[in-house]
């Protein structure tokens, strides 16, 4: 329970569904202090209190849970080495995937309880197929879909079939008190909003050189490439224009030469994604589906297939910004009942297939 | 419900209930002229005379207050401004290191703001302090020194200090030394008089009076500069209106657990006695922390290795068992025992700890429901700590 409306809402659903039901608050600051006075923090006195007061009003026992270093080492650290290897994390599926169905997981299991319930909006029924919630613009299944067999049988998403308007309201009519807070949307641990000053705090000052992906030559410098996100078009600052006076993006970031390279944007298009780390629920002979690249990003039709810990995704029509270290996840279509997850995994690269470039310089 | 968290906070007794009640039906402010405030004077009155009476203390002494943090404070602070005002470079605060919060967040702050020298004890294995620490510090700093604070009693393993001897060492030396009864009055002897003490600090709701009222038994020639400043309602040293429903239930709780401390210690003494042997039976590897003579009766505090106590208290709560490890901050986070720490423990032992306190409505059927869930408890909490290997 973080304090918001959805975990609070899910908590009381799962208590009037009969089960016996526990709320636990999550203290993820290894030192309070550094989190305290972020007022968009998620582990604030003022959300652990709220939490309290939920589970209160619900009727339900409620306790502080000490994640501080597992959070700081599986979540914290991984998210800040991945930006420092050039790739662009998500550290809320890294938390869902290491902490809310790992480490809560496990201890509850080990005392007792049956399930982590929590408040995302995703759909998982009695098939045990993970869907997007009726709520397409709150879906959370992208940041669910790392998760595995056996962990989705322990996890139980009273949301799913309700929109965020929905759960408010019944919020409301609950008599709790956190039915209008505002939602949260920046990285908890991270509680000023600012990703790089944060990463600079963390990696120092490691100057570079930005260069142009067509003539190979420098033309600008950067303090640390780990500042940056390919399709990132801002904050370039960038003296010498494009001989074509079109905006450049980064195209690729490069670690090892400490280069961030930067290019038109027909560059940022690829076709063919290759990835690790897969979790994958359906059949693995390759099928065509949907994939989604990042968080609330558009959906692409593609040939998906899975060999080993590979999957390689061929996408029916080129997406640009495609990040090293986002989860590639396959939806297979079901408006009935809500897009299936098949399987996820991280990226490890991207490329525009020769037959595309052909398409591209015709 | 087995209430064992006796020493967090203890039921008020029936006639400390009926006299807030009574007082509470009344109007009248004590520090008015009118015969409803007359009225109010004379229960507050009485009431002093009656907690002086207990603890044998001059009825001038006790200077009440919203209970034992504020005392705590009161002593500690007041009396370091009192006495650095007088020399300044009585800048050394003396506390044990096992004090309540209370008193130690308290030095801390003079050390952090007002410049003074915070000098903790150590204290033995049982968490005990060696008077003879205190004579060598007064030996070494007499003049430097501004007051001393030393627990009767510790509120989590439940060990007595030799507070008569730290007392007469800093009486000898003629520095100020107070005292957190909080824990110890009506669970053992307490004499204030007799003690040798400056300050004493007591509270309403360890001894079956209500939440929100204590005292400050302070010696009239015990220079004290106040907190609270208005209108002066306690000997100018401790102002805001007095709650004389509060401070009259408080009387009869001092009163009747004094009254009555002698059979308690024994009734309660030989349930928890019972209660640890039980444990020990049931739990082979758990460890006793603490004294094993000289401890407050109702007090038995265990760790149980292998175990995360927030777990076991998680178990224990679910089946109806009410305990406490040992203390969360205010985010309700567990934290290892600074007392714990202090007796030698290390950081596992100190989180594997668990208190259980009994008091006046303890009854063997609370040691039974303790029994009867505890090694399950522990066995499941053993598994939980698993949990704390990170998964690949």
């Amino acid at each position: 329970m973080s304090g918001g409306v959805d975990s609070a809402v899910a908590a009381a659903r799962a208590h009037d569904a009969g089960h016996d039901v526990t709320g636990v608050h999550l203290a993820l600051a290894r030192n309070p202090q550094t989190y305290r006075t972020g007022a968009r923090g998620c582990c604030t006195l003022e959300d652990s209190r709220d939490a309290r007061r939920a589970a209160d009003v619900i009727g339900i026992p409620f306790y502080v849970w000490d994640m501080a270093d597992q959070f700081h080492e599986s979540v914290v650290d991984d998210f800040v080495a991945e930006y420092a290897a050039g790739r662009t994390p998500n550290p809320c599926l890294r938390c869902n995937e290491k902490i809310k169905f790992a480490a809560v997981l496990d201890r509850a299991v080990a005392l007792g309880f049956d399930a982590v319930v929590t408040g995302h909006h995703a759909r998982l029924g009695a098939d045990g197929l993970l869907r997007r919630s009726v709520d397409e613009g709150k879906d959370q299944s992208y940041v669910l879909a790392v998760l595995n067999r056996a962990q989705l049988d322990r996890a139980v998403f009273p949301l799913g079939e309700s929109t965020k308007a929905q759960v408010r309201a019944e919020a409301a009519e609950r008599g709790l008190a956190v039915a209008d807070k505002p939602d949260s949307h920046d990285i908890c641990f991270i509680a000023d909003g600012d990703t790089r000053g944060f990463l600079e705090r963390r990696l120092g000052a490691t100057p570079g050189d930005v260069v142009d992906s067509r003539t190979g030559e420098k033309i600008g410098t950067h303090s640390g490439a780990y500042a940056y996100t390919v399709g990132q078009r801002k904050g370039l600052d960038l003296r010498v224009p494009a001989p074509d006076g079109k905006p450049r993006y980064v195209l690729s970031i490069t670690p090892v030469t400490n280069t961030v390279t930067v290019g038109p944007r027909e560059a940022l298009s690829v076709d063919e994604i290759t990835a690790n780390r897969v979790i994958w629920h359906g059949s693995p002979a390759p099928v065509t589906c949907d994939v989604q690249l990042r968080a609330h990003g558009e959906v692409v039709p593609a040939s998906v297939s899975v060999a080993g810990d590979t999957l390689t995704a061929r996408l029916h029509s080129p997406a640009r910004g495609v990040a090293a270290g986002q989860a590639i996840v396959a939806y297979r279509r079901d408006a009935e009942g809500g897009d299936v997850v098949l399987g996820s995994a991280t990226i490890t690269a991207g490329v525009l297939s020769a037959t595309e470039r052909a398409v591209a310089h015709a | 419900m087995a209430y064992l968290d006796h020493a967090a906070t203890t039921p008020m007794l029936a006639e400390a209930l009926d006299a807030y009640v009574a007082a509470a039906r009344d109007v009248g402010n004590p520090s008015s002229l009118h015969a409803a405030g007359r009225g109010a004077r004379r229960l507050v009155e009485e009431s002093r005379e009656r907690i002086a009476a207990a603890l044998n203390a001059r009825p001038s002494e006790v200077v009440f207050t919203s209970g034992g943090t504020e005392s705590d404070n009161l002593a500690t602070k007041g009396i370091f401004w009192a006495r650095r005002s007088l020399s300044l470079n009585r800048t050394r605060v003396i506390a044990s290191a096992v004090e309540h919060h209370a008193v130690l967040d308290a030095v801390d702050w003079l050390g952090t703001h007002e410049g003074a020298t915070v000098d903790l004890l150590p204290v033995d294995a049982d968490g005990r302090v060696d008077p003879d620490r205190l004579a060598d510090r007064l030996a070494r700093y007499r003049d430097e020194i501004a007051v001393v604070s030393v627990q009767w009693a510790n509120n989590e393993v439940g060990t007595v200090q030799p507070v008569h001897d730290l007392a007469r060492l800093a009486a000898e030396s003629g520095v100020p030394f107070h005292t957190d009864a909080v824990q110890a009055v009506g669970q053992i002897p307490v004499d204030f008089a007799a003690s040798g003490a400056a300050a004493m600090t007591v509270t309403g709701h360890k001894v079956g009076g209500p939440v929100g009222v204590g005292a400050l038994l302070l010696g009239r020639d015990v220079a004290c500069t106040p907190l609270l400043h208005g209108g002066g309602q306690e000997r100018d040293v401790r102002s805001g209106t007095l709650d004389t429903a509060g401070v009259a239930a408080f009387a009869v709780a001092v009163e009747t657990s004094v009254k009555t401390q002698q059979e308690y210690a024994v009734r309660v003494g030989a349930l928890r006695d019972e209660l640890i042997s039980r444990v020990r039976r049931a739990v082979p590897d758990a460890v006793y922390n603490g004294a094993a003579a000289d401890r407050l009766p109702g007090n038995a505090h265990f760790s149980f290795p292998g175990c995360e106590g927030d777990a076991l208290l998680l178990l224990l709560d679910a089946q109806g068992i009410a305990c406490s490890t040992g203390s969360a901050c205010s985010a309700g986070v567990a934290q290892p025992s600074h007392v714990l720490i202090a007796m030698g423990a290390d950081d596992d032992r100190a989180r594997s700890s668990l208190r259980f306190t009994l008091g006046h409505t303890s009854t063997i059927e609370d040691v039974d429901a303790l029994l009867a869930a505890l090694p399950g408890a522990v066995e499941r909490a053993k598994r939980a700590t698993a949990w704390k290997t990170p998964r690949q």
